[in-house]
This record gives structure tokens, sequence and C-alpha cells, in this order.
């Protein structure tokens, strides 16, 4: 059984990679969320897996594929008209930064 | 210090299907921003994705190619992280069950040929595109390009200098371009390439922290940006400096610059793609896909040089692309000397097409066309030097060489009869080259033989002539 442990800057480097601005009274809070998580999943480790291979999807088939067949793009006003900013070609954001 | 530069290369191609990897969406290049989109490459909420059958046959075929092992199972693997160029804040990719693994490349160095392992083969779905410093302050995002499908090819760090990273490069082009499976264009971005540098102290323990390099879109661009990194990496080996593992740029100005660093930026949290059934893949669908392998670059080299007694060099050149080589073969087998055929191909053909930037499959010229006109030199009807103004018209107009040198009444005069009024006149006219020959001046025939092609207009067969003055002035 892996042992399943989370510490507080754990949660800040998850909350980090995505892009989560949290303050330190969420951070402790997230904490407490996040073990008790991780504790209820760890009721799964008293399951024997002896001999059983790991799953990667629940359901037993495989090879569902596609021909290789051009469909109808979306219409390009219709896709930009929910975009929050938009320029008529283009989705606008703020500018990106390279670094972090 | 004595040190050594290991480097590995990760190549992205991009697969020559019509659709994108999970979509129905077209694939071509340069279309206006966000056309080529649907709801699932731009993440529409319900959305799912269904992998392309013909990307998956491309990257088994490749994986033949590169002589892998092809995964009996398969997987797809989320790979997460925020970036605006990615729609679904996850990039569909495989991690721990590639498609093809264990490989290798032969790649040509000086001391012969090398082996570059190659890790893994893996399929996945390329990003949208940034726009960067348009009007303001706001990048613009263009979707075409997301979920297009790509391979990634990954090295083992077998490479040891610029020129065999480009060695690498050219080999796998040419082997993804002759099996059909990308175009291999590095300045449309259709082939990328991002080494992996670092510097080991032989026979000791000192290295310095592996850098990745970006930006690179050019062969020339890979090969100093890998010089530029090994000279670095070595002045800092041997000075002792303590280097950190990071992604560096490679900038414009011939430099590099960090970019960020590794450990944060690789945290990618990859798991199973829950939308995604695994891969399965038998023996007989490898069979199936492996029948549509052509005989390769390497194999087609070595049987021209064994069939046609070609010199390696010549090879090499005539393996170019698999379109070269079924050209040559096509030729050579119909013209009886495939040395000749060799060198037209390398030679005016070559400068033709690239003068006119035709592409070989354009052009005009036909293999027994060309094939013709070789024999029309071995057999002494024209000269090599009308040949080549033959080979001009037929590149231009497409026409058999027997037919331009008809109708351009062209045709080498080898008759005996016909050339000796021609070879007494010339004799009658220079009575000062005849004294100075006849005195044992041999070169003075020069002059003889440059006024008889004159008054036949090149025409004259010149080993003939020369064969007549010789005999004429001997008497």
């Amino acid at each position: 059984m892996i042992p399943v442990s989370v510490t507080r800057d754990d949660v800040a480097h998850v909350a980090r990679l995505a892009r989560l601005a949290m303050s330190e009274q969420e951070l402790d809070q997230m904490h407490g969320y996040f073990e008790a998580i991780l504790e209820h999943f760890a009721k799964l480790a008293a399951v024997d897996t002896e001999g059983v291979e790991p799953t990667s999807h629940p359901l037993a088939r495989a090879n569902v594929t596609r021909e290789d067949c051009v469909t109808e793009p979306m219409d390009r006003t219709k896709l930009l008209a929910n975009a929050p900013l938009a320029d008529g070609e283009c989705f606008l954001v703020p500018q990106i930064m390279e670094d972090e | 210090m004595t040190t050594q530069p290991l480097i590995g290369l990760e190549v992205h191609a991009q697969l020559l299907t019509a659709s994108k990897m999970f979509c129905g969406c077209p694939t071509e290049f340069g279309a206006p921003p966000n056309t080529q989109v649907c709801p699932i490459c731009t993440a529409q909420p319900g959305a799912l994705p269904v992998p392309n059958q013909r990307a998956v046959e491309m990257t088994i075929l490749t994986g033949l190619a590169l002589h892998c092992d092809i995964a009996p199972r398969s997987v797809f693997a989320r790979k997460n992280y925020f970036y605006p160029d990615l729609t679904k804040n996850y990039q569909i990719s495989q991690y721990e069950q590639p498609l093809c693994e264990n490989g290798y490349v032969l790649i040509d160095t000086e001391s012969g040929p090398k082996r570059i392992r190659v890790r893994r083969v893996h399929l996945e779905e390329d990003t949208g595109k940034n726009i960067h410093g348009g009007a303001g302050a706001a990048s613009r995002i263009d979707f075409n390009r997301c979920g297009l499908p790509l391979m990634e090819i990954v090295s083992e760090p077998d490479l040891t200098s610029a020129d065999e990273c480009r060695a690498y490069l050219q080999k796998l082009q040419l082997i993804l371009r002759w099996i059909g499976v990308c175009n291999g264009n590095m300045e449309e971005g259709s082939m990328r390439c991002e080494p992996t540098v670092n510097v080991i102290e032989v026979g000791g323990s000192a290295k310095t922290a592996l850098v990745e390099i970006k930006n690179l879109a050019s062969f020339r661009a890979v090969h100093q940006a890998v010089d530029y990194e090994i000279l670095r990496h070595t002045r800092a080996l041997l000075a002792g400096e303590s280097t950190t593992r990071e992604t560096r740029r490679w900038l414009a100005e011939g430099r590099t610059e960090t970019m960020r660093s590794k450990e944060e930026a690789h945290d990618y949290r990859y798991f199973p793609e829950p939308d995604l059934m695994p891969l399965e893949v038998d023996e007989a669908m490898v069979t199936r896909i492996g029948a549509d392998m052509p005989e390769g670059p390497d194999e087609v080299r070595e049987r021209l040089i064994e069939q046609y007694e070609l010199s390696s060099y010549d090879a090499t050149v005539m393996t170019q692309s698999r379109e070269f080589a079924a050209f040559f073969e096509a030729a050579a087998g119909a013209a009886e000397d495939p040395k000749a055929v060799a060198n037209w191909m390398q030679g005016d053909f070559a400068r033709l097409l690239n003068e006119t930037g035709t592409p070989l499959a354009e052009s005009k010229v036909s293999p027994a066309g060309l094939a013709d006109l070789v024999r029309l030199i071995a057999d002494g009807a024209i000269s090599g030097k009308m040949a080549k103004t033959v080979f001009e018209r037929m590149f231009e107009t497409g026409k058999a060489p027997a037919l331009i040198v008809d109708e351009e009444g062209m045709s080498q005069i080898s008759d005996t009869s016909a050339l000796e009024p021609v070879i007494d006149k010339a004799i009658a006219d220079n009575p000062e080259a005849v004294e100075n020959y006849r005195s044992g001046k041999k070169k003075a025939l020069g002059a003889l033989v440059g006024q008889i092609m004159k008054e036949t207009k090149g025409q004259a067969n010149p080993a003939l002539v020369n064969e007549l003055l010789v005999q004429r002035l001997g008497e």
C-alpha cells in the first residue's frame, strides 16, 4: 500500500500549476479537504489487487477509431461569439508572458 | 579533463492525414485563422475525441521504418498544463505506453555508419498558435493547428556533435518523406526539433545539467544552437561552474537564453485519458501495415551500388528522395549506361529543377526521354555539348530528344565524306597552323578543329574530326 499524505506545500504547488491564487486561509482549508479526500480514497487500498492488471479504462473495449475523413468545420463567427474577447479572426487573451 | 557532449533529439513530425487527430477538421497549412476548427478541437463542453485510424497506422509504419518494437497495447494520456494555445488545458499524448519503442536510425559519420537509438515514437495532438505582438496588450490565438496529428520521435543521447545532429535530422526527414507520413518541412513547422544537451567528463563523474533548446526552425539553426550549447557547457564544466536544468530559447542573433526552469514546467501530472479506449495492435495489423512499407533509402542505396555499379556518393545523391531513386532506376534500366544517367540527374537535370523550382514529379522530362538522350550520345548521333542544348529543350517542352535533334537540325556529322571537304578547306586556310603542327607543336591542331566546328555549326563529330585531321596531316 502506498502511504497517502499531502503537505500544505503540495497544495500550494498544485494551486500554482492550476493558476489558482489562494490566500493563506484558503490553503489551510484546502489542505484539510485534500487530506479528507485522500483518506477516503485510501480505503481502496484494502482491496486485494494481487494479480490484477492496472486498468486505463473501465470499459473493456479497444481500437475505437474513425476513418481519416474531413468534415465541415465550425462557422468562425459562431465559434468566436462565446469568446470574452475576439477580433473577428482570433481569440484575444491578455498578452502571454513566456516566463510565468 | 577530457569532455564529451551528449545530445538527444526530440522531433515532432506532423502526419500527412486529411483530417485532424481526434476530429474531422481539415489539416491544410495556411488557412485563414480559426477556419479549420470544430467543437472537438476547441474543447466545447461535451465534445468527445475519436482517434484517426490513419494516424495510428502511419505511426506504426514509422515505428517499423525506424526498427522499433510495436506495442501490443498502447494508451493515450492527458498531459496537463495551462497555456492559451491549449483549448482543453491538457494535451492528449502518450506517456507510459507509447505505440513504438526501442528503434534506431543509421547515420553516416566521418568514421563510418553510426546507430542512433530511438527511445520511443508516440502519437499526440498539436497545440494552437499564439500570435504575439499584435495591437495593444493582447495576444491572438489561432486554433487551426490545434489537434493536428503529431508523432513525437525521441532519440537516446547518442549524438555527440552538431554535425551528427544534422545528419540524424536529415536522415529522419528522408525516411519520413520516403514512407509518405510527413512532408518534413521545417520552415512550415511540420517537422520540429528540440535538442537536449549536456556535457560530461570522460572517465569521471562531472557533468553539466541537461538543457532543452527551443525555437529552432531550420537544420542550420539546430546546428548553430547545438554548437553554441556544447561550447557553453564545456566551458562551465572545465571552469567547475554549476549549471541548472532548464529550457533555453535560441535567438536569431546567435545565442541562447533561459526560457524557464525545467522542474517547474515539467510537472504535467499525466494520467490515462478517460475519453479514449486503448489501442491494441496485433500481429496481423502490423503485418498489414508493414505490407505498405517501400524498400527503404539505405536498402535502395546499397542496391544501386551493387546493381548499377554506382559510387557510394552517386548512390547517396540518387536516393535523396523516393521519387528521385525511382526516376533513376527507370532511366538507368533503359539506358545501358547508369553512370551517365546519374551524371545527368545530379548535373543539368538537378540544376534546371532547382533553377525553375520544379518538383521532380512535375518535370516534363521522362525517364525514357533521359535514357534516349544518353543513348544518342553513346551512339555518336549528338555530341556531349549538343546534348546539353537538347536536354534544355526536353526540360522546356517534354519532347523526345530524337525529335528535338531532327527539328533543330542538330544531328552530329559523323559521315567522313561530308567532313572531308571542310577539313581540306581548314588545312588550306591555315598554312601556319599546319606548319606548326608538322614541326611538333601538337596544340596547333586546336585552331584547325576550331575552324571545322565553326564551319559545321558545332555539328561535326569532334572525335572523328580529330582522327581525320591527324591522319591527313601525317600523310
